[in-house]
């Protein structure tokens, strides 16, 4: 590369001499230099010869015309002025692409950047592992409590530091009256470390301790105030107590971590109810992230570790988990964010994709733009060309006519540049509330500054090279004598590059209506349940659990409230899942998998869930402590032609009775298909919800007052919060109906970029046909044979380029869909509408203009001849 | 007429050449000058610095037979011209006749 930019520079005469030289120079030092030091030499000794003495003619000529440049910019800028409308389309155009690629380009950084605001990054990782259950690979990050302590003794040599934590979540935290719920963890100390906390007051060692806990800046603010929090008492939910030894700056925005607003020391977990449950190699209810030693090998050492719970779990004695063929492998910080998707326990992209696909409608977007540039300029080429012939005569050479229309490009790419830093400016808050971000435009950073540069090149070149190219290349002779024709060439270009613009256009706006549709069409899945009306308040410690039914009764008292029922999951996202069960026929090689949720009575009955056969748990029948109810997808699951009736064994429990089969609801994500769901009555330490129906005429306010004094009187310690059950499922379309915004938002952008490109286009055609217009009016022709003259030609690049679109969006939206299992379908109709838009928003573009000539009084166009 | 004055790098770069002899091309030279004046200075310096000397007539130079270590590259060999050789001369006698009338100097060479 060095070689071939000194040879570009360098006299011939001199070239081989000097070649020879540094080639010398670089393998003497070889021996005694980083191979990086001698070919950074290799580059200073290449710079070093920029001097005149070495420099080729051609070069060292150049760069003295400063009249020239001075001419070149005054015509520019007058050029600019004389045409107010064609520059105003021009630089509006690019400056919207521009801004488009601009915000794309500090999302896309954003995204890249997102946990590198932690010093370990390289060495950070995180524990997962990947079970096959009946055959489906799952990995995920829960982790038995066993794993972190395990690695600490076996692979010590290997990590830095490994730390358990449980799963981030909002806890109360109590200080005399103040009372706050923040998300938080309970880790064990080394996270401290690992995530280089920067410590306001405290030492990053103070979690050894296991009274003491860690508050963020903002968490400790809230809960103090301006008073100090070292050695204060903190409640954590109830009873749960820790000293504050220490506050941590805030961690960054765009990092995993950045909830984590609290670290309560791990041991405190002991204390909680059901943490007996959670022991065991067999259950995973945590979390292990670990920071590798320096100069230790990921892959190396996460395939050192891939066998150690199946190891374990083997040896326990344990042939149910034994089938799951546990592995674990570790998962580095820098892909947790962008690559956290994994099918058959390989990491197959995730977000990245994301990132790929929007980096690319942007440069598209600017791509849009350059083209409008392009074909106005060309377009515009037949009034320019007289003065290129005179330059040329006067003895213009073509490289300084090159250069001349380059530089104008760079004028107008400049200015567009700066609209388009303010336009970004106004559209960044909307962009963050899109993207639930919270961007700046790094003005500070030079690399910033520097890719902008950058970017105005590259826009000038693209946009500038064809015109300029183009123009210089006339001919003068032809020019001057009136003969010059501006050529069939350029305006098939032209037609092409329009056609290419619709075709972006079309595929953008054949996305956002499928993204949409299918948004739609699983907002319309019918559930199989009823989840109006219903909200949720989360049980905060035993207090609720121990009387909830005192609670429940006091609840019924006020006649707003239909029905109260306690769960341990909500039937929004039935997420705990439960394996060791047993029953007549199961194929002794299946290692199954339920859903499983345990609610007290009459909650079925409280979601309105249809049961197909059998009953529901009733009240009266004290047996029904060892009944279940199955969905119907397990049913099939099960492989059983009548389960009702069947018994079924949970581990050492039971064995349970199936009484009923109810029908299929959606109890998780509403994109993918039911999962076999085990259901049962329970009435203790599980229970986490309490789920309260309001009558459907009932006045909200009234209710949720009844509520907060109930739940005051039996658990004034905990702060009330409660949460509407559709709004929990509504959570589960914000990535989509982000996705689609932005979709919508780049089709719009696209459109409206090529409008403007048409619009002007037109614009040109009208003005240049003035003459041909009037004679045809004068002949008779009627307004609306000549709209249909000037607007054929449009609407045929149009339908063109639906043509091309259809497939190419087909084709890319199958494979998006192919993501959803429950997923809508691809109908002809999309297609249909997508082009019927195209075409008439093309039509009213060029309509403007054709009927504006078309109307035009011919007497005033001829009359100048 | 070019200006046949030496300046102080000029003037070290005709000596490296003068002992040199043979091995005067740009490389090793400017690896000489490092050697000897503890300074480090580029190819591309010494280069234009050998080619201003030629243009004042102080150094021919001729294009050597090609050598494997470059590549089979040839190098170009520098003499000093009679000229050359003149204005050293020159340049050595005009400091030589300075430091003579320097009278703290004369004291300390005959104490020594």
């Amino acid at each position: 590369m060095a070689k071939r930019l000194l040879k570009w520079f360098v006299k011939e005469a001199l070239a081989e001499e000097v070649l020879g030289d540094l080639e010398e120079k670089f393998y003497a030092d070889a021996e005694k230099k980083t191979t990086l030091s001698i070919k950074l030499n290799y580059w200073y000794q290449v710079l070093n010869y920029l001097r005149p003495f070495a420099l080729r003619k051609s070069l060292a000529i150049t760069s003295i015309n400063y009249g020239m440049y001075k001419n070149h910019f005054k015509i520019g800028y007058r050029n600019l002025l004389s045409d107010k409308w064609h520059s105003f389309f021009n630089i509006i155009g690019l400056a919207m692409g521009m801004a488009a690629t601009l915000l794309m380009g500090i999302w896309v950084f954003d995204e890249l950047s997102y946990n590198k605001g932690f010093e370990n990054y390289d060495a950070i990782a995180q524990a997962m592992q990947t079970q096959t259950f009946n055959g489906e690979v799952q990995t995920a990050v829960n982790q038995p409590m066993q794993l972190a302590p395990e690695l600490r003794a076996l692979y010590k040599d290997h990590f830095k530091h490994v730390v358990t934590s449980s799963f981030i979540d909002n806890e109360l935290l109590t200080v005399g009256d103040t009372k706050v719920s923040r998300p938080g963890n309970f880790m064990e100390p080394g996270i401290a470390h690992m995530l280089s906390l920067q410590m306001i007051s405290g030492s990053r060692d103070a979690l050894q301790d296991p009274t003491s806990m860690l508050l963020s800046e903002s968490t400790a603010n809230a809960l103090f105030g301006n008073a100090d929090p070292m050695g204060q008492n903190v409640e954590i939910g109830s009873g749960m107590k820790a000293q504050v030894a220490g506050v941590y700056q805030d961690l960054p925005k765009n990092s995993d971590f950045a909830n984590l607003s609290f670290i309560a020391p791990w041991q405190l977990l002991n204390t909680t109810a059901n943490f007996e449950a959670r022991v065991g190699w067999g259950n995973n209810w945590f979390q292990t992230f670990v920071q590798l030693a320096d100069g230790a090998d990921l892959t190396e050492v996460s395939s050192l570790i891939a066998d150690v719970k199946y190891d374990n779990i083997k040896n326990e004695g344990n042939p149910r988990g034994v089938k799951t063929k546990p592995v674990i492998h570790l998962h580095p910080m820098k892909k947790w964010h962008l690559y956290s998707r994994f099918e058959n326990g390989i990491s197959t992209g995730g977000a990245i994709e994301r990132v790929w696909l929007f980096g690319t409608i942007g440069i598209f977007i600017l791509l849009l733009a350059c083209i409008n540039f392009m074909n106005l300029s060309t377009a515009k080429s037949v009034k320019r060309a007289k003065e290129v012939g005179i330059r040329k005569t006067i003895g213009s050479v073509k490289n300084q006519l090159i250069f001349q229309f380059l530089n104008e490009s760079f004028l107008v790419v400049a200015l567009a540049f700066v609209i388009s830093l303010f336009l970004v400016l106004l559209a960044l808050p909307f962009f963050n509330g899109l993207t639930d971000k919270t961007m700046t435009i790094p003005y500070a950073k030079p690399v910033f500054w520097l890719s902008c540069l950058l970017f105005i090149l590259c826009t000038g070149i693209v946009a500038g090279s064809y015109p300029a190219f183009y123009l210089s290349s006339f001919n003068p002779v032809k020019v001057l004598k009136g003969t010059f024709n501006s050529g069939q060439g350029a305006s098939n270009l032209r037609r092409a590059l329009v056609v290419f613009q619709f075709t972006i256009s079309v595929v953008l706006i054949i996305g956002t209506i499928t993204i949409y549709r299918q948004i739609q069409y699983v907002k319309d899945r019918p559930l199989g349940y009823d989840k109006e009306q219903m909200l949720y308040v989360p049980i905060n410690g035993p207090a609720v659990r121990h009387s909830f039914e005192t609670i429940r009764n006091e609840l019924l008292l006020s006649n707003a409230i239909k029905d109260v029922a306690a769960s341990d999951v909500l039937v929004t996202g039935t997420f705990v899942t439960n394996s060791g069960f047993d029953w007549k026929g199961k194929d002794p090689e299946m290692s199954e998998e339920f859903n499983t949720l345990r609610a007290t009575h009459g909650f079925g009955a409280m979601i309105d869930w249809e049961i197909k056969e059998g009953r529901d748990f009733l009240r009266d029948f004290r047996s029904d402590s060892l009944a279940l109810i199955i969905n119907e997808t397990a049913a099939r699951y099960m492989g059983l032609e009548k389960p009702v009736g069947e018994s079924v064994k949970w581990g050492d429990m039971g064995p349970f009775k199936i009484i009923g089969v109810a029908k299929d609801m959606v109890t998780r994500s509403p994109y993918d298909q039911v999962r076999p769901t085990i259901f049962s009555l329970h009435n203790g330490n599980f229970l986490n919800f309490v789920n309260i129906k309001i009558g459907q005429e009932a006045p909200m306010g009234e209710a949720l007052t009844h509520i907060e004094k109930v739940f005051h009187k039996h658990d004034p310690k905990s702060l009330f919060t409660y949460n509407f059950l559709d709004d929990d499922y509504a959570r589960n379309f914000i990535d989509e109906e982000r996705t689609g915004k932005l979709a919508s938002f780049f089709a719009f952008l696209a459109i409206c970029i090529s409008c403007l490109g048409i619009f002007g286009l037109s614009a040109f055609v009208a003005e240049q046909r003035t003459k041909e217009i009037g004679v045809r009016k004068v002949l008779g022709a009627s307004v609306m044979s000549l709209w249909k003259l000037l607007s054929k030609d449009f609407v045929f690049m149009v339908i063109l380029s639906c043509f091309i679109a259809i497939p190419i969006g087909h084709y890319y939206m199958n494979l998006w869909i192919q993501d959803y299992s429950y997923r809508t379908e691809l109908n002809w109709w999309i297609f249909a509408i997508a082009t019927l838009g195209a075409l008439a928003i093309t039509l009213l573009t060029v309509s403007f203009q054709a009927i504006k000539a078309a109307v035009h009084n011919p007497v005033k166009s001829l009359r100048a001849e | 007429m070019k200006e046949a004055r030496l300046g102080e790098f000029e003037e070290i770069i005709l000596l490296l050449v003068g002992i040199l002899e043979e091995q005067a091309y740009a490389f090793k030279i400017a690896e000489e000058f490092e050697a000897q004046t503890g300074k480090s200075v580029s190819i591309g310096a010494t280069h234009s610095t050998l080619d201003r000397l030629c243009k004042k007539g102080f150094l021919s130079s001729e294009l050597s037979r090609p050598t494997a270590v470059r590549g089979g590259r040839r190098k170009r060999i520098y003499t000093i011209s009679a000229s050359g050789q003149r204005a050293l001369t020159a340049s050595k006698e005009l400091r030589m006749s300075l430091w003579n009338q320097y009278p703290a100097f004369t004291k300390f060479t005959f104490q020594a």
